[in-house]
């Protein structure tokens, strides 16, 4: 390590030193390379989802250096509805967003910009619910009616007998359950709520579900910090975190009951396994309570957003700008995904991808179909 | 008081300029020029408040006309999920309160200090005091947030809130749905960390205030024979109080807007019922968290509009301190 | 009527509790400095203050990650600030002191105070509605902006009462002289009360260094350097305090430990501010 930063260092000098000579040439020819170099230089600039931002900036991170810092991708994670909102305003160049966009906002967008906007799906979310009793691991099996009466507050103590039938052999104690959830917008309430809507019409009409809710029970913890925080420190508590997270921290999580009566332990084997279902050409579904047999069921998208016109969106100035950008979306789908396990995401299954690519592939700039170009290019399609 | 030096004298009057006497029209509109940039200067200050007040008006107007004023002001629904129903009371309420508690425990010991460094301490000591209680004021908010975090917060939780829950738990079950969940994030916590934020501002407006009060007070209740605490007791703080009220509501808008402090460890709830020791939230917190959030026009709009709330109430507690001040006619209610 | 023995024994507990209000207040103090320092300097390195910051991973993969672009950032926007806000902190304060005369004066004063006692946030809400929205992107003159929204009350304050420091007599004297009086001003009051409008000037700029929520929703963050310097003033940037808050809030230790840093850095900055502001008043109250 320590010679690898010598070396950087002595490389970085020997660099400086032939650019103070080539000044000192005044060699026009070099300095107009420079220029040209610096120029070629390109920011990306994209925003939404907290959830899968380790995820792209990591990515953004590994495309730099892939691209000798010429493309650098600023991702800021300002919550899902930021990024929708932002997208739409058009100060960023894609958007991200655990939600994808609604009939309303596409038809606003086919309006303005005589072209739709595409949800590419990146990467997968998955919420496990997490929980602390005392002398009791992971592994706690749960089923949606259970979750939903939990979070409505009917279940309220850990030895109710509808937590027993699902747990034989469990020896629950007759702690109260204290339900703790996201008190900030986030894109784990959306999936986790969207499960829940799944599951029970009375929930989907009286708290529905979205990046934040009106909670009929229980206390806000902000953040994936704040609602582990909660749960770690008052017994008989039960939450939900993303799987990555829950791992991180060695919180105690639960497997839950899919809709095919299969008991799924969450892992992002089963996480891919929800999206291997029959996908809309706009990918615009939510999964949650998957039928595929062997997917967990509470699981969903995370969508990047772009315009199909890109030279309509005001925050892409030229055509080499909507270039880079494809090229960073098609990298972002196919090598990218390779970075995937590593941080605690699940990869995107085939079929999500061959979808992107057939959307990416209708991206325009003016009359020129550059998605189907680069695709091409690469030999994708 | 001779502020200007010799030398700054002779080079005025030496000024080539005036060798000559000045042509009217360098005189005329130079004066001219000058007064119009200071005045247009000037006027983009009270430009800047007008459009302050107008952008929160124009942007709220949508959230007071769908649930008027009154409704968004009492309501306590706070719903951008499905029935995009917002009311803004827990918020007010929050703040109102902990930024009233703060007060409260601020209050004491700031003026404590004020008088320490007035009456009491050698003037080496209270120079030193003095310093460090600015350099409070000088520790940047989020400075403050990450140590609440980190480490005051747990520590509130270990040593304070889980004794006292345990005991509850044991003793009296029914104080528990007051106490609230002990997870150290919540409405006593920010309190506390806003009262420490809001002392230097008590100090420094209380210690103006007593350095008004004339020597002959003080000379002549210590010639009745009063002992130290009876001087500052019966001559000096009687004399001082408006100035030290005016302060101490200041003090109060301070703690009003206080924000990153308290959106770190204030818990974030946004329903009532607000406990003890469990999560809460104000006005400014409510903003800096939803803000780049929201989606909906509704939201953004009913954000705009606890804005304006918030201006409201720091356009009122300032008025009240200036009229405070000049009714008990003693001057200094200028913030640090 | 109490005995003198009672009077005293009460002027003892008085002052034993005025010294424990003291020591109560100042503790925090000494104890967040120490945290702050103990917990960041840890992360304070040669990386911290060469490199980008880049995703989480890098941080949690132990790759080289720092701040470099932040210290920058913050630098830019605190200047745009600084050069937007003394101007008309400075005039402003001129016509409350040289013009007392003037019609709008009482209302400008009452505007200066309230918007100086306004919340912070109200003022990173305003630079969005009145920059970011009609430039139709996050920048770092909105940022800019919005600091300068929080130091201009500060400063036309600290410039009126600089200025009133100095005796009438000196204006007079200058107007006998046959000076106009824009020339008294400008080379006579002004130069004479400098120390108090630096003083000030200081205060404003620790005071607004310090400021993350308006910057939450103007300068709006980024991971990187931009690659343009215009991407300085006319793009997204990033800035200490609104890092130190996504750090802190991040579920991530390693990056916590670089908010600690962050914190160590943003607190010498705005101490070194302060400092200065308070050598300058002593040296002031040394040569009056």
């Amino acid at each position: 390590m320590k010679t690898m930063k010598l070396n950087k260092l002595s490389n970085l000098a020997i660099l400086a030193g032939i650019m103070i000579l080539a000044a000192a040439c005044g060699g026009n020819v070099e300095r107009d390379a420079r220029r040209t170099e610096r120029e070629a230089r390109v920011d990306i600039l994209g925003a939404g989802a907290t959830f899968p931002a380790p995820l792209i900036t990591a990515m953004a991170d590994e495309y730099r250096t892939k691209t000798n810092n010429r493309i650098t991708v600023n991702y800021q994670s300002i919550g899902s509805g930021g990024g929708i909102r932002q997208f739409i305003e058009q100060t960023i160049m894609f958007g991200m967003s655990e939600a994808y966009l609604s009939d309303e906002v596409l038809a606003d967008i086919e309006r303005s910009t005589g072209g739709t906007a595409f949800n590419l799906p990146i990467t997968l979310a998955d919420v496990v619910p997490t929980y602390n009793i005392p002398g009791i691991g992971k592994g706690l099996v749960f089923d949606g009616q259970l979750l939903v009466d939990i979070y409505m507050g009917r279940i309220t103590r850990w030895n109710d007998p509808k937590i027993a039938a699902l747990n034989p052999g469990t020896d629950l104690p007759a702690l109260p359950i204290t339900v703790v959830h996201r008190s900030d917008g986030s894109g784990t309430t959306f999936v986790w709520t969207s499960y829940l809507t799944r599951i029970s019409d009375e929930w989907g009409n009286r708290v529905g579900y979205g990046t934040s809710v009106n909670w009929p029970v229980g206390l806000g913890g902000n953040g994936n910090e704040g609602v582990a925080g909660a749960i770690i420190n008052s017994p008989g508590a039960i939450g939900y975190n993303s799987l990555s997270y829950a791992l991180l921290n060695n919180m105690a999580y639960g497997s839950v009951v899919n809709s095919s009566g299969n008991t799924i332990e969450p892992s992002y084997e089963a996480t891919t396994q929800a999206a291997n279902i029959e996908l809309p050409d706009d990918t615009r579904v939510l999964f949650t309570n998957t039928p595929a047999p062997d997917g967990y069921p509470i699981a969903g998208f995370a969508w990047m957003l772009v315009y199909e016109n890109l030279d309509r969106n005001n925050a892409i100035n030229n055509r080499e700008h909507a270039q880079e950008l494809v090229e960073f979306l098609v990298w972002s789908i196919t090598e990218g995904q390779e970075l995937s396990e590593t941080l605690g995401f699940a990869r995107l299954p085939g079929a999500a991808v061959e979808k992107n690519f057939d959307m990416i592939s209708r991206i325009r700039w003016k009359d020129e179909m550059i998605g189907q170009k680069t695709l091409e290019e690469r030999d994708l399609i | 008081m001779e502020v200007l030096s010799k030398g700054d004298i002779k080079t005025a009057s030496h000024s080539p300029v005036l060798s000559k006497p000045l042509p009217a029209i360098y005189r005329w509109l130079g004066d001219r020029i000058f007064l119009t940039v200071a005045v247009t200067l000037g006027l983009s200050i009270i430009f800047l408040a007008g459009a302050m007040a107008w952008v929160l008006i124009d942007d709220g107007s949508m959230a007071f006309r769908e649930f008027g004023i009154i409704g968004f002001l009492t309501g306590t629904t706070w719903d951008p999920g499905v029935n995009f129903t917002f009311g803004a009371l827990p918020f007010i309420f929050g703040t109102v309160v902990t930024s009233v508690v703060a007060l409260g425990l601020a209050f004491f010991p700031a003026v404590a200090v004020a008088i320490v460094i007035a009456e009491y301490a050698p003037r080496w000591l209270s120079k030193i005091i003095e310093t460090l209680v600015h350099l409070i004021a000088a520790i940047p908010s989020v400075v403050v947030g990450i140590w609440g975090i980190f480490v005051f917060a747990p520590w509130m939780r270990e040593t304070v809130y889980m004794p006292i829950y345990s005991w509850a738990a044991e003793s009296h079950p029914s104080l528990l749905p007051i106490l609230g969940n002990p997870i150290g994030y919540g409405m006593t916590t920010a309190t506390i960390i806003l009262a420490l934020m809001i002392v230097p501002f008590t100090t420094a407006l209380t210690r103006n205030a007593i350095h008004q009060v004339p020597k002959e007070q003080r000379e002549a209740a210590r010639a009745l024979g009063a002992t130290r605490w009876e001087v500052i007791r019966m001559a000096v703080l009687p004399y001082a109080r408006g100035g030290i009220l005016a302060g101490a509501i200041l003090s109060l808008g301070r703690a009003v807007g206080e924000t990153m402090a308290v959106a770190m460890l204030i818990g974030n709830k946004n329903t009532f019922p607000f406990s003890i020791m469990g999560p809460a939230a104000t006005m400014p917190s409510v903003i800096i968290n939803e803000f780049r959030e929201a989606v909906g026009n509704l939201h953004l709009s009913s954000l705009m509009a606890i804005g304006l709330v918030l201006f409201v109430i720091a356009i009122i507690v300032n008025l009240i301190a200036a009229y405070i001040t000049r009714k008990l006619s003693i001057t200094g209610g200028q913030g640090i | 009527m109490k005995t003198l023995r009672q009077r005293n024994i009460r002027d003892y507990i008085m002052v034993s509790l005025l010294i424990l209000s003291t020591v109560l207040v100042l503790t925090p103090l000494l104890i967040i400095i120490g945290y702050v320092v103990v917990n960041g300097i840890g992360a304070i390195s040669m990386d911290f203050f060469t490199q980008e910051l880049g995703s989480p991973a890098r941080a949690m993969q132990g790759q080289p990650t720092g701040l470099i672009h932040t210290i920058i950032g913050t630098l830019v926007v605190d200047t745009i600030g600084v050069i937007i806000a003394i101007p008309i902190g400075v005039g402003a304060g001129i016509m409350l002191s040289e013009y007392p005369e003037h019609k709008l004066n009482p209302l400008l004063r009452v505007l200066n105070d309230t918007l100086n006692g306004m919340p912070a946030i109200l003022k990173g809400l305003l630079a969005f509605a009145l920059i970011v929205r009609p430039m139709g992107t996050f920048s770092g003159l909105a940022g800019g902006i919005a600091l300068a929204f929080v130091m201009i009350p500060i400063i036309a304050r600290a410039t009126e009462s600089a200025l009133m420091t100095i005796p009438w007599s000196i204006r007079e004297a200058g107007l006998a002289i046959g000076l106009p009086r824009w020339r008294v001003v400008l080379s006579t009051i002004v130069p004479a009360a400098r120390i108090g409008l630096v003083t000030g000037f200081l205060i404003a700029f620790a005071r607004a260094a310090g400021e993350a929520a308006p910057l939450m929703f103007t300068s709006f963050g980024n991971n990187y350097l931009p690659t343009h310097w215009t991407g300085m003033i006319l793009g997204p940037v990033d800035t200490l305090p609104q890092r130190l808050y996504s750090l802190a809030i991040s579920p991530y230790s390693e990056w916590h430990t670089m908010g600690w840093a962050a914190g160590i850095v943003l607190l010498v900055f705005v101490v070194a501010l302060f400092a200065g502001a308070q050598l300058l008043t002593r040296k002031k109250a040394y040569n009056t």
